[in-house]
Protein backbone atom coordinates (compact mmCIF):
# COMPACT_ATOMS: atom_id res chain seq x y z
CA UNK A 1 0.00 0.00 0.00
CA UNK A 2 2.05 3.50 -1.36
CA UNK A 3 0.89 6.53 0.83
CA UNK A 4 1.33 9.61 -1.76
CA UNK A 5 2.29 12.57 0.46
CA UNK A 6 4.62 15.16 -1.27
CA UNK A 7 5.03 17.14 2.03
CA UNK A 8 7.78 19.35 3.03
CA UNK A 9 9.71 18.04 4.98
CA UNK A 10 10.49 21.06 6.90
CA UNK A 11 7.24 21.75 7.28
CA UNK A 12 7.54 22.35 10.84
CA UNK A 13 10.41 25.01 10.67
CA UNK A 14 8.74 26.51 7.90
CA UNK A 15 5.53 27.05 10.41
CA UNK A 16 7.95 28.97 13.19
CA UNK A 17 9.41 30.38 10.64
CA UNK A 18 6.71 32.18 9.19
CA UNK A 19 5.15 33.51 12.96
CA UNK A 20 8.93 35.12 13.26
CA UNK A 21 8.70 36.70 9.71
CA UNK A 22 4.73 38.01 10.73
CA UNK A 23 6.77 39.61 14.18
CA UNK A 24 9.40 41.74 12.44
CA UNK A 25 6.43 42.97 9.89
CA UNK A 26 4.08 43.82 13.09
CA UNK A 27 6.95 45.42 15.03
CA UNK A 28 8.66 47.14 11.69
CA UNK A 29 12.15 45.27 12.16
CA UNK A 30 14.56 44.59 9.65
CA UNK A 31 15.99 41.16 10.43
CA UNK A 32 19.28 40.09 8.85
CA UNK A 33 20.05 36.16 9.13
CA UNK A 34 23.99 36.40 8.55
CA UNK A 35 26.08 33.34 7.68
CA UNK A 36 29.39 32.24 6.85
CA UNK A 37 32.22 29.81 7.67
CA UNK A 38 33.81 29.62 10.83
CA UNK A 39 36.07 32.60 10.91
CA UNK A 40 35.10 34.48 7.99
CA UNK A 41 34.26 38.07 10.18
CA UNK A 42 30.72 37.70 10.71
CA UNK A 43 31.21 38.94 14.51
CA UNK A 44 33.70 41.09 13.25
CA UNK A 45 31.56 42.88 10.93
CA UNK A 46 28.50 42.80 13.23
CA UNK A 47 30.70 44.71 15.81
CA UNK A 48 31.93 47.47 13.58
CA UNK A 49 28.44 48.36 12.34
CA UNK A 50 26.85 48.05 15.77
CA UNK A 51 29.88 50.86 17.07
CA UNK A 52 29.34 52.85 13.86
CA UNK A 53 25.28 52.74 13.85
CA UNK A 54 24.51 52.49 17.30
CA UNK A 55 23.56 56.35 17.55
CA UNK A 56 21.15 55.84 14.32
CA UNK A 57 19.87 52.63 15.01
CA UNK A 58 19.03 49.91 17.77
CA UNK A 59 20.17 46.82 17.32
CA UNK A 60 20.14 43.60 18.64
CA UNK A 61 21.79 40.38 17.75
CA UNK A 62 20.87 36.56 18.11
CA UNK A 63 23.99 34.57 18.59
CA UNK A 64 24.67 31.18 16.91
CA UNK A 65 27.35 29.17 18.30
CA UNK A 66 28.07 25.38 19.20
CA UNK A 67 29.69 25.99 22.34
CA UNK A 68 30.56 29.48 24.40
CA UNK A 69 29.12 32.72 24.62
CA UNK A 70 32.08 34.51 23.59
CA UNK A 71 30.10 36.33 20.71
CA UNK A 72 27.19 37.56 22.36
CA UNK A 73 30.10 39.01 24.99
CA UNK A 74 31.69 40.63 22.39
CA UNK A 75 28.72 42.48 20.77
CA UNK A 76 27.35 43.60 24.20
CA UNK A 77 31.02 45.09 24.56
CA UNK A 78 30.08 47.00 21.30
CA UNK A 79 27.30 48.58 22.32
CA UNK A 80 24.16 46.19 21.47
CA UNK A 81 21.62 43.92 22.81
CA UNK A 82 22.80 40.55 22.56
CA UNK A 83 21.29 36.71 23.38
CA UNK A 84 23.75 33.43 22.68
CA UNK A 85 22.20 30.60 22.02
CA UNK A 86 24.67 27.42 22.38
CA UNK A 87 23.23 24.45 19.95
CA UNK A 88 25.34 21.82 21.80
CA UNK A 89 26.51 20.08 18.96
CA UNK A 90 23.44 21.63 15.98
CA UNK A 91 25.04 22.78 13.03
CA UNK A 92 22.74 25.52 12.27
CA UNK A 93 20.04 27.69 13.93
CA UNK A 94 16.34 27.11 13.78
CA UNK A 95 13.43 29.13 13.42
CA UNK A 96 12.03 27.60 17.08
CA UNK A 97 15.31 28.60 18.61
CA UNK A 98 15.31 31.95 17.16
CA UNK A 99 11.44 32.84 18.28
CA UNK A 100 12.70 32.23 22.16
CA UNK A 101 15.34 34.61 21.77
CA UNK A 102 14.00 37.36 19.93
CA UNK A 103 12.07 37.69 23.61
CA UNK A 104 15.43 37.95 25.22
CA UNK A 105 16.45 40.58 23.32
CA UNK A 106 13.21 42.47 23.68
CA UNK A 107 13.02 42.72 19.69
CA UNK A 108 9.92 44.54 18.97
CA UNK A 109 11.19 47.58 20.24
CA UNK A 110 14.48 47.32 17.66
CA UNK A 111 15.04 48.67 14.30
CA UNK A 112 17.44 46.24 13.11
CA UNK A 113 18.10 42.03 14.31
CA UNK A 114 21.23 40.48 12.91
CA UNK A 115 20.63 36.74 13.77
CA UNK A 116 24.88 35.15 13.51
CA UNK A 117 23.96 31.84 12.61
CA UNK A 118 26.65 28.86 13.71
CA UNK A 119 29.56 28.99 11.41
CA UNK A 120 28.81 26.36 8.78
CA UNK A 121 28.39 27.08 4.81
CA UNK A 122 26.01 24.33 4.37
CA UNK A 123 23.21 23.63 6.95
CA UNK A 124 22.03 26.63 7.93
CA UNK A 125 20.83 27.88 3.95
CA UNK A 126 18.02 25.01 4.44
CA UNK A 127 16.72 26.59 7.55
CA UNK A 128 14.61 29.77 6.78
CA UNK A 129 14.78 31.64 10.23
CA UNK A 130 11.65 33.96 8.86
CA UNK A 131 14.22 36.83 8.03
CA UNK A 132 13.83 39.82 6.09
CA UNK A 133 17.35 39.16 3.93
CA UNK A 134 20.41 36.85 3.86
CA UNK A 135 24.14 38.01 4.68
CA UNK A 136 26.24 35.32 3.17
CA UNK A 137 29.88 36.35 4.32
CA UNK A 138 33.48 34.69 2.13
CA UNK A 139 36.39 36.02 3.38
CA UNK A 140 39.76 36.14 1.05
CA UNK A 141 41.67 33.48 3.17
CA UNK A 142 39.16 31.04 2.49
CA UNK A 143 39.79 30.56 -0.91
CA UNK A 144 38.37 31.63 -4.38
CA UNK A 145 36.50 28.19 -4.49
CA UNK A 146 33.70 28.23 -2.03
CA UNK A 147 30.93 29.62 -4.30
CA UNK A 148 31.37 27.53 -6.86
CA UNK A 149 31.73 24.81 -3.58
CA UNK A 150 28.31 25.52 -2.19
CA UNK A 151 26.19 27.12 -4.42
CA UNK A 152 22.74 26.64 -2.53
CA UNK A 153 24.19 29.43 0.11
CA UNK A 154 25.16 31.62 -2.52
CA UNK A 155 22.30 31.39 -4.45
CA UNK A 156 19.94 32.15 -0.92
CA UNK A 157 22.08 35.55 -0.59
CA UNK A 158 20.48 38.77 -0.53
CA UNK A 159 23.19 40.46 -0.66
CA UNK A 160 27.31 38.83 -0.11
CA UNK A 161 29.81 40.26 1.32
CA UNK A 162 33.31 39.57 0.64
CA UNK A 163 35.40 40.39 4.27
CA UNK A 164 39.14 40.71 4.15
CA UNK A 165 40.04 42.40 1.00
CA UNK A 166 42.75 43.78 3.24
CA UNK A 167 44.94 40.60 2.50
CA UNK A 168 44.21 40.22 -1.41
CA UNK A 169 47.97 41.13 -1.85
CA UNK A 170 49.14 38.30 0.20
CA UNK A 171 46.83 35.34 -1.06
CA UNK A 172 46.48 33.79 -4.18
CA UNK A 173 42.59 34.83 -4.66
CA UNK A 174 41.09 34.90 -8.23
CA UNK A 175 38.62 37.87 -7.43
CA UNK A 176 37.13 37.71 -11.21
CA UNK A 177 36.39 33.95 -10.63
CA UNK A 178 34.71 34.35 -7.53
CA UNK A 179 32.17 37.17 -9.13
CA UNK A 180 31.64 34.82 -11.97
CA UNK A 181 30.42 32.44 -9.85
CA UNK A 182 28.46 33.67 -7.24
CA UNK A 183 27.01 35.39 -11.05
CA UNK A 184 26.02 32.22 -12.17
CA UNK A 185 23.86 31.18 -9.24
CA UNK A 186 22.57 34.36 -7.78
CA UNK A 187 22.83 37.52 -10.47
CA UNK A 188 20.50 39.85 -8.44
CA UNK A 189 22.45 40.04 -4.76
CA UNK A 190 25.33 42.90 -5.03
CA UNK A 191 28.53 41.92 -3.65
CA UNK A 192 30.28 43.76 -1.14
CA UNK A 193 34.05 44.03 -1.19
CA UNK A 194 35.70 45.22 2.24
CA UNK A 195 37.37 44.62 5.08
CA UNK A 196 36.10 44.40 8.42
CA UNK A 197 39.40 45.15 10.07
CA UNK A 198 40.30 48.22 8.46
CA UNK A 199 36.80 49.80 7.38
CA UNK A 200 37.86 50.02 4.17
CA UNK A 201 34.81 49.64 1.54
CA UNK A 202 32.77 49.21 4.83
CA UNK A 203 30.44 52.47 3.68
CA UNK A 204 29.27 50.34 1.12
CA UNK A 205 27.78 47.99 3.78
CA UNK A 206 26.16 50.48 5.61
CA UNK A 207 24.70 52.25 2.42
CA UNK A 208 23.04 48.87 1.81
CA UNK A 209 21.44 48.79 5.37
CA UNK A 210 20.53 52.19 5.77
CA UNK A 211 18.73 51.36 1.98
CA UNK A 212 16.43 48.30 3.51
CA UNK A 213 15.90 49.77 6.97
CA UNK A 214 14.13 52.81 5.41
CA UNK A 215 12.34 50.29 3.44
CA UNK A 216 12.31 47.16 5.63
CA UNK A 217 12.79 44.36 3.21
CA UNK A 218 16.02 43.04 1.57
CA UNK B 1 24.75 17.38 9.43
CA UNK B 2 21.60 19.01 8.86
CA UNK B 3 20.40 15.33 7.41
CA UNK B 4 20.27 14.66 10.94
CA UNK B 5 17.34 17.05 11.42
CA UNK B 6 15.99 16.00 8.50
CA UNK B 7 16.22 12.58 8.73
CA UNK B 8 14.73 13.11 12.29
CA UNK B 9 11.27 14.98 10.35
CA UNK B 10 10.95 12.41 8.12
CA UNK B 11 11.11 9.30 10.96
CA UNK B 12 8.00 11.67 12.91
CA UNK B 13 6.06 11.90 9.63
CA UNK B 14 6.57 8.40 8.69
CA UNK B 15 5.84 6.92 12.67
CA UNK B 16 2.25 9.21 11.95
CA UNK B 17 0.86 7.53 9.50
CA UNK B 18 2.53 3.98 10.53
CA UNK B 19 0.40 4.83 13.86
CA UNK B 20 -2.90 5.65 12.14
CA UNK B 21 -2.65 2.62 9.56
CA UNK B 22 -1.77 0.35 11.85
CA UNK B 23 0.59 -0.96 9.08
CA UNK B 24 4.55 -1.63 8.97
CA UNK B 25 6.12 1.14 6.46
CA UNK B 26 8.82 -0.38 3.86
CA UNK B 27 9.91 2.30 1.82
CA UNK B 28 9.66 6.13 1.64
CA UNK B 29 10.94 8.31 -1.22
CA UNK B 30 12.55 11.57 -0.31
CA UNK B 31 13.85 14.23 -3.09
CA UNK B 32 15.56 17.15 -3.35
CA UNK B 33 16.80 19.78 -4.95
CA UNK B 34 20.55 20.58 -5.97
CA UNK B 35 20.57 23.57 -3.88
CA UNK B 36 19.70 21.70 -0.77
CA UNK B 37 22.81 19.73 -0.20
CA UNK B 38 21.74 16.85 1.24
CA UNK B 39 24.45 13.75 1.46
CA UNK B 40 22.70 10.94 0.39
CA UNK B 41 25.13 8.20 2.51
CA UNK B 42 24.77 11.16 5.39
CA UNK B 43 20.92 11.27 5.21
CA UNK B 44 20.74 7.28 5.27
CA UNK B 45 23.09 6.55 8.01
CA UNK B 46 21.21 9.57 10.18
CA UNK B 47 17.74 8.05 9.46
CA UNK B 48 18.59 4.47 10.13
CA UNK B 49 20.22 6.14 13.51
CA UNK B 50 16.98 7.59 14.37
CA UNK B 51 14.80 4.79 13.36
CA UNK B 52 16.39 2.57 15.32
CA UNK B 53 14.09 0.20 17.79
CA UNK B 54 11.02 2.09 16.02
CA UNK B 55 8.59 0.07 13.27
CA UNK B 56 10.32 1.81 11.03
CA UNK B 57 14.02 0.09 11.75
CA UNK B 58 15.09 -1.90 8.78
CA UNK B 59 12.75 0.02 5.93
CA UNK B 60 14.03 1.43 2.27
CA UNK B 61 15.16 5.10 2.55
CA UNK B 62 15.44 6.39 -1.19
CA UNK B 63 16.91 9.76 -2.20
CA UNK B 64 16.11 11.34 -5.45
CA UNK B 65 18.16 14.33 -6.28
CA UNK B 66 16.36 16.59 -8.54
CA UNK B 67 19.14 19.06 -10.78
CA UNK B 68 18.79 22.51 -11.09
CA UNK B 69 17.18 23.77 -14.32
CA UNK B 70 17.46 26.86 -15.87
CA UNK B 71 15.87 28.84 -18.64
CA UNK B 72 18.32 30.45 -21.52
CA UNK B 73 17.37 34.11 -21.86
CA UNK B 74 18.36 34.43 -25.78
CA UNK B 75 16.59 30.74 -27.35
CA UNK B 76 14.42 30.15 -24.50
CA UNK B 77 15.67 26.47 -24.05
CA UNK B 78 14.66 25.06 -20.76
CA UNK B 79 18.12 22.84 -19.82
CA UNK B 80 19.50 21.02 -16.75
CA UNK B 81 22.17 23.14 -15.89
CA UNK B 82 25.59 22.23 -14.95
CA UNK B 83 27.16 24.50 -12.74
CA UNK B 84 30.49 23.32 -13.59
CA UNK B 85 30.09 24.43 -17.23
CA UNK B 86 26.77 26.80 -16.85
CA UNK B 87 26.14 27.22 -20.71
CA UNK B 88 22.65 26.92 -22.72
CA UNK B 89 23.19 23.11 -24.39
CA UNK B 90 21.09 24.89 -27.48
CA UNK B 91 22.78 28.19 -28.34
CA UNK B 92 25.96 28.46 -26.19
CA UNK B 93 24.52 31.53 -24.07
CA UNK B 94 25.96 31.82 -20.78
CA UNK B 95 22.64 34.12 -19.83
CA UNK B 96 19.88 32.07 -18.29
CA UNK B 97 17.56 32.56 -15.25
CA UNK B 98 17.86 29.41 -13.02
CA UNK B 99 14.65 27.61 -11.82
CA UNK B 100 13.48 27.86 -8.43
CA UNK B 101 15.48 24.70 -6.79
CA UNK B 102 13.00 22.04 -6.22
CA UNK B 103 11.79 21.19 -2.40
CA UNK B 104 12.93 19.39 0.57
CA UNK B 105 9.77 16.51 0.32
CA UNK B 106 8.86 13.37 1.49
CA UNK B 107 6.88 12.19 -1.77
CA UNK B 108 5.76 8.76 -0.64
CA UNK B 109 5.42 5.75 2.12
CA UNK B 110 4.94 2.28 1.46
CA UNK B 111 3.21 0.04 3.81
CA UNK B 112 3.55 -3.75 3.74
CA UNK B 113 0.10 -5.37 2.71
CA UNK B 114 -2.04 -6.88 5.43
CA UNK B 115 -2.50 -10.60 4.82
Amino acid sequence: MKVSLNQKILSRNEEAAAKNRQFFAEHKVFCLNVISSPGAGKTALLERTIRDLKEQFSIGVIEGDIETDNDARRIQAAGARAFQIETKGACHLSAEQVQNALKMIDAQTLDLVFIENVGNLVCPSAFDLGESGRVVILSVPEGDDKPAKYPGTFAGASVIVLNKIDLLPYVPFDLSRVLADIHTVNPQAPVLQLSAATGEGIDAWYDWLRRHLEKKQP
Amino acid sequence: MHETVVAENVLRTILEHAEKLKARPVRALVSCGQFNALNEEAMKFAFETAAAGTVCQGMLLQIRQIPLRAVCRPCRTVFELNLMTPLCPQCRSEDFDIEPDAPLLLEEIEFEDKQ
